[in-house]
């Protein structure tokens, strides 16, 4: 248990000592997202019939900026660790495989948390939101940046170089996220389209996270609940089984 | 007793490079044991093996009876290893670091005996320094430091004097044979091979992959002949075709073994006989870099026992 703390403590204080860069700089830039898309659209679009644009948005950015930044962390911190070499100071202690594993995911399910506090600080000044039901909200928060804790996990220990992980990070979670109805319903898209978003696991992080605060959302919160929790179990399982087999890190 | 390293037969293969090819060898406990080769001779494998970072193909390591393996737990818990490479977290201050690794170890208060190795190590001042902003020497320092947090009874450093200046490595060395002294065994590799001439009181010397001498260090600088004769010949003069396999080359002069001084003698005849006047004659220790030369071209020690004990 100490060994899992200590490892814990060490990861979350490694992000908050550069905070400014880790958890300021993502705020400021979903607020940028705000200003932008609400000035354009907020007159044009309501959502759901009722729902303001800008009401729509913030509960999206929000689950945005914690699912980035909790892949982020983990993938980045494991990615430089073996770049520079530092990653045996993890590997000579006897840390079990779980150990590593919850230390990883945990501190990158801060970091999104604190993340998406910081957004929801600066974006619900603009407009007004519900809180229906905070158990939803904390659950899709919790376990959305678990899910994405868990994938910096695996995509930081296949990169063995920073660009490789700049395009995990581009090509997989950046059109996943983008495309998962941040910045729109998926009722809004043709039939064909809107079948195809079913198929990407963000949006039912998105969706269910937004029902926390309306009490709508395009599908029911339980499916959501449950494509996420799958979701997470299988990657948590196959990150595990590759922490055990040392993958890319005991040759 | 139970030996602090137990090394059968342990092979490891990179594609087609054989990095270990069978490799045996005991280190009993309170050994000071060098591990001495050219570079890709193995010896960073072996220790990445006795580690756990590299797992071999067949073969078992054991540090203190406890399988590196199956038994990972413990058998990491009796080892310090302070890597070659000099790696560092620069997040982190020196203390930070020091208490992570005690925690990794499972040990939450450990602040007296990092205070303790601080001083050793003549760190003490730069506790609370971040690690981006310490030399190379002081880095080096914090990495021995690392390895000895969990206070383990076998500590093994790779080439720790590497890029580290003349009078920091014998502060080093004097900690280390403290650290001998009280108990702990220790294992090192090194280029310097002065450094292990004086330390080690055992060496293996590995070459690609194998170990072709595993003796004490006296033994096996005896068995190389306990002396040589320098002789510098005149200019353009040359030593006949049949001393050549007796003779080695060191700089100007000539280096030829003998055992017993009386030997001397009949060298300075026969050399008068093939026509070749010493200009200077000089008696000297044969020292372990001779030895280490003459091994790595010849691929074997001359009488190798078996598996040595001490």
């Amino acid at each position: 248990m100490i060994t899992f703390l200590t490892l814990l403590y060490k990861e979350v204080l490694r992000f908050w000592k550069v905070g400014f860069q880790t958890v300021a700089a993502p705020v400021l830039t979903s607020l940028l997202y705000l200003l932008i898309f609400a000035q354009v659209l907020e007159d044009h679009v309501k959502v759901y019939g009722s729902l303001s644009y800008t009401a729509f948005l913030v509960p999206g950015l929000v689950m945005m900026a914690v699912l980035q930044n909790a892949f982020a962390n983990s993938s980045s911190s494991l990615i430089q660790a073996k770049v520079m070499g530092s990653i045996v100071f993890i590997l000579l202690p006897p840390i079990s495989p779980m150990a590593l594993f919850g230390a990883y995911v945990v501190s990158s399910t801060i970091r999104g948390f604190a993340v998406g506090l910081g957004v929801l600080a600066v974006t619900m000044g603009f407009t007004s939101l519900g809180f229906e039901n905070p158990a939803w909200i904390m659950a899709f928060i919790l376990l959305g940046g678990a899910l994405m804790g868990t994938l910096g996990i695996l995509a930081g220990l296949w990169a063995d170089k920073f660009d490789q992980l700049a395009a995990f990070q581009n090509f997989i979670i950046m059109p996943l996220t983008f495309l998962s109805g941040v910045f729109y319903s998926i009722h809004s898209l043709p039939p064909f389209w809107q079948g195809v978003s079913r198929y990407n696991p963000v949006f039912y992080m998105i969706d269910g996270f937004r029902y926390g605060f309306f009490g709508i959302s395009d599908v029911s919160p339980w499916l959501s609940l449950s494509v996420v929790t799958i979701c997470f179990i299988c990657l948590a399982v196959f990150a595990h089984a590759l922490l055990r087999r040392g993958y890319k890190l005991r040759a | 007793m139970t030996p602090a390293i137990s090394i059968r037969q342990v092979a490891k293969r990179y594609g087609d490079l054989q990095a270990l090819a069978g490799v045996s060898l005991n280190i009993e406990q309170g050994e000071f044991f060098g591990l001495l080769g050219p570079n890709g001779a193995g010896k960073t494998t072996l220790i990445s093996a006795l580690a756990g970072l590299v797992r071999p193909d067949s073969g078992v390591l054991e540090v203190m009876g406890h399988d590196v393996q199956r038994d990972f737990r413990q058998a990491r818990r009796h080892l310090g290893v302070v890597p070659q490479e000099l790696v560092f977290d620069p997040f982190f201050t020196v203390r930070e670091v020091l208490r992570f690794q005690s925690g990794y170890f499972g040990i939450r208060k450990n602040d007296d005996w990092i205070d303790e190795i601080l001083v050793n190590l003549d760190l003490a001042d730069k506790a609370d320094a971040g690690m981006r902003s310490l030399s190379g020497g002081m880095k080096r320092r914090v990495l021995v430091a690392q390895a000895l947090v969990h206070r383990p009874p076998v500590i093994v450093l790779d080439e720790p004097t590497a890029g580290v200046d003349v009078e920091l490595r014998q502060a080093l060395w004097r900690f280390i044979q403290r650290l001998n002294e009280e108990g702990h065994t220790i294992v090192l590799t090194t280029h310097y091979l002065e450094e292990a001439e004086a330390l080690c009181g055992r060496i293996a010397m590995l070459q690609r992959g194998q170990v072709v001498a595993l003796e004490r260090t006296e033994d096996l600088l005896r068995q190389f002949a306990s002396h040589a004769l320098l002789i510098r010949l005149a200019d353009g003069v040359a030593l006949p075709p049949t001393w050549a396999l007796l003779a080695t080359p060191v700089d100007e002069y000539w280096s030829i073994p003998f055992e017993k001084a009386a030997d001397i003698e009949g060298i300075l005849t026969r050399l008068r006989e093939s026509g070749c006047i010493p200009e200077e004659v000089t008696v000297r220790q044969t020292d372990l870099e001779e030895v280490f030369i003459r091994l790595m071209r010849e691929g074997k020690a001359p009488a190798q026992k078996s598996e040595g004990g001490t």
